[in-house]
């Protein structure tokens, strides 16, 4: 029971951050308070539709429902609208909404048409190291979705500023500062994140297979991700980067992410598509 | 009834009426204590500002009500009234709302769109108010007026971009740095433009300003004037590691700061961004400086141009205003109309009633043993009747309200149930039930 409904929910909550997208992007277009209230409605509807989705699922498989990458991709963008929810308000970037609902959009489309089998669960999937090791790098890959779509904004102002010419969008973004600033928080919050969960997967995996380094395709591009933002954050900590320089560094920091996190699963094989080795 | 707008502006005013304008605008009495004086005129709005008088009224005799207001106009304003009277303009009834609507958003302004206009309205209103000259038309009409004001503003970005150079200055440091309160200002020279734009970023919050200034005296006395610290200007390049916005006026020459004095400095600055406004002619700032990162220059000509962008913007946005301003015209002037059928729905509910009171009355005398609640039923039905019966009517009425033919109608009616015009309750009772 509960496959269909969740599949059901599912795609509601995709059509919902659909509408939800829109809504933003009209937002953006033209300011409105009550465009935004509308918008940000969807994307708080779409997330308890998509939560409750995994929930069912998750009883359905007796383990967190992360482990195909249909999963892995549908988790990953609840986690990053319920953040975006969650941190709107203080973080007064309403723009932001922009980028995360469709691309919220996006992820739960993509996992609709995943191959969408359930993986049978295993003692392997139920250590409390797999769920550590999961949700930190989860919760660093959103904040790092923020990060570069602040870089991305960023860039898009600041040519604005340097060239003279104020774009149609000029009213509508927040300042360098702002910007620049939430990229930094984002960097300083998820590079730990990040880090403690690369160091529970290479513990996990040396109980599990005897050795935490496995040559695994997602563990060397994992690590070359980490390595970006380890520059990142000391030009910025040490030698006072920013503005442009991290804003840039943000957006190919998170490049390598969606490497490492659909590149790799979608196109070599290693034991993060793991469960083939069942 | 009729509505009528009879005013004047800057469009059609030249300079001397308008200086008088704006004397009648300091003006203690009120035009609006003249209303008595006025036989014609019904309810009255009176709007001045230093760029327009406006009369808004209603009457039923709209050429002596024109006369009246016009007399009065000429005596506020006080010049013979052949000189006066070629500048007026009177609107009536859809042209009149339109008008109030497009002063109201700014569409009528010197400056397209600036936003003090909506306010004075309002103190205005609130004027009319306690002059009690208004009465349901313009009560309506006037709180339309500022429904449709806050439409254009919300829906339209009529106001959103500066249009005086010092303004653009000050939005162009907020997208920079965001909250300027803790943002530290230098004023290298001491020009009169640099003055006005400090003034404006002191507005903005800036609190913590620095002068740098050849002549000392006047470095002193601009230091006072804004609360500011004191630079030597020889020193002014060290300043400029801990400040965040640069406004240049300085009467040199040539360049005081040039692009390889400014970058070892930047690294020092731990590359926080700093923004010079370089407002002096011949330029102080060299433009390459510009391209160091996170430095960015603006000379009067950038601003020049953003506010040139921006009023062109402004005046595409009227266009988008314009549409609303006229759809509402048009719901207010719907409204108008069920107005001319309402004192004879009036008429006939009174009629009605009068005679339920009489029959009631006769009827409940010659039953005396009915108890209280026998009555009230018997009161419940009879009314409940008269309801039923006068319902289709009614909307009949409500109907036609909005067609050419409604006067036929109406007389119609009048004739049918004998409705004598001379109860009909006058408009300014509450017409509730528009």
């Amino acid at each position: 029971m509960g496959q269909g409904m969740e599949h059901v929910l599912l795609i509601l909550a995709a059509c919902v951050y659909c509408i939800g997208s829109v809504g933003y992007f009209v937002f953006l277009v033209r300011n409105g308070e009550n465009v935004h209230r509308a918008a940000l409605g969807m994307l708080v509807a779409g997330a308890v539709f998509h939560g409750t989705a995994i929930v069912l699922r998750s009883t359905a498989a007796g383990h967190l429902a992360v482990t195909t990458l249909s999963e892995a991709l549908s988790f990953f963008a609840w986690l990053m609208v319920v953040a975006y929810v969650l941190i709107q308000n203080r973080l007064r970037l309403r723009i932001l909404g922009s980028f995360v609902a469709p691309l919220a959009a996006a992820f739960v489309f993509g996992s609709a048409i995943l191959p969408s089998h359930m993986i049978p669960t295993s003692p392997l999937l139920k250590s409390a190291w797999v769920w550590l090791h999961v949700s930190t790098l989860f919760g660093a890959n959103a904040l790092f979705a923020v990060a570069c779509a602040a870089g991305i904004l960023y860039l898009y102002q600041e040519r604005a500023i340097k060239k003279k010419r104020l774009g149609p969008l000029y009213g509508r973004l927040p300042s360098l500062e702002r910007l620049d600033r939430v990229n930094h928080v984002c960097l300083l919050i998820g590079f730990p994140l990040m880090t403690v969960g690369l160091l529970a997967g290479f513990l996990y995996a040396s109980t599990v297979w005897k050795s935490p380094w496995n040559w695994d395709p997602k563990e060397i591009f994992a690590l070359i991700t980490w390595l970006i933002y380890a520059v990142l954050l000391h030009e910025r900590l040490a030698v006072g980067w920013r503005g442009r320089r991290a804003a840039w560094l943000a957006i190919f920091g998170f490049s390598a992410v969606l490497i490492t996190f659909l590149g790799v699963n979608l196109f070599l094989k290693g034991h993060h598509t793991l469960f083939v080795i069942q | 009834m009729d509505i009528y707008l009879v005013g004047m502006n800057h469009k059609t005013a030249p300079v001397e009426i308008r200086e008088r304008i704006a004397q009648v605008c300091r003006m203690d009495a009120n035009p609006l204590e003249q209303r008595p004086h006025c036989k014609a005129v019904e309810e009255l709005f009176f709007l001045s500002t230093c760029n327009r008088v406006e009369f808004l009224f209603t009457t039923r005799n709209g050429s002596d009500g024109v006369q009246e207001i016009t007399e009065l106009m000429v005596r506020l304003i006080g010049l013979p009234k052949d000189t006066v009277l070629k500048h007026f303009y009177v609107h009536k009834n859809l042209e009149a709302v339109r008008h109030l609507f497009r002063v109201a958003a700014g569409l009528d302004s010197m400056v397209v769109g600036e936003p003090q206009i909506l306010g004075q309205i309002k103190d205005a209103y609130r004027e009319a108010t306690q002059y009690r000259t208004v009465g349901v038309v313009l009560n309506r009409l006037l709180h339309k007026t500022f429904s449709v004001a806050k439409r254009v503003r919300t829906e339209t970005n009529i106001g959103c971009h500066a249009v005086s150079v010092s303004y653009a200055a000050v939005e162009l440091a907020k997208k920079i740095f965001g909250d300027l309160k803790d943002k530290r200002v230098m004023l290298i020279g001491a020009g009169e433009m640099a003055e006005l734009a400090a003034e404006h970023f002191r507005g903005h919050g800036v609190r913590d300003m620095v002068v740098a200034n050849r002549t000392v005296e006047r470095a002193v006395e601009l230091a006072r004037r804004f609360h500011a610290q004191t630079v030597p200007f020889a020193h002014f390049l060290d300043a400029l590691l801990d400040v965040d916005i640069v406004l240049c006026s300085t009467a040199a020459a040539q360049p005081i700061l040039y692009a390889a004095d400014l970058k070892p400095r930047m690294r020092k600055r731990k590359n926080r961004p700093l923004f010079f406004i370089d407002i002096a002619m011949p330029r102080n700032v060299d433009p390459k400086v510009h391209e160091i990162d996170n430095v960015y220059l603006y000379d009067i000509d950038d601003l020049k141009g953003i506010v040139d962008l921006n009023l062109s913007e402004r005046r595409h946005e009227a266009e988008k205003a314009q549409f609303i301003i006229d759809t509402e015209t048009l719901q207010f002037q719907q409204w108008l109309q069920t107005l001319d059928v309402v004192p004879t729905i009036i008429a006939l509910r009174r009629k009605a009633e009068s005679i339920r009171q009489a029959e009631l009355r006769k009827t409940l005398s010659q039953l005396p043993g009915l108890g209280d609640k026998e009555k009230e039923a018997i009161g419940v039905l009879t009314e409940s009747m008269i309801k039923k019966l006068l319902h289709d009517p009614i909307v009949f009425l409500k109907k036609k309200s909005v067609r050419e033919s409604k006067n036929l109608y109406v007389s119609f009616t009048q004739q049918l149930f004998n409705l004598d015009q001379e109860d009909a309750p006058a408009r300014s009772l509450d017409c509730t039930d528009g």
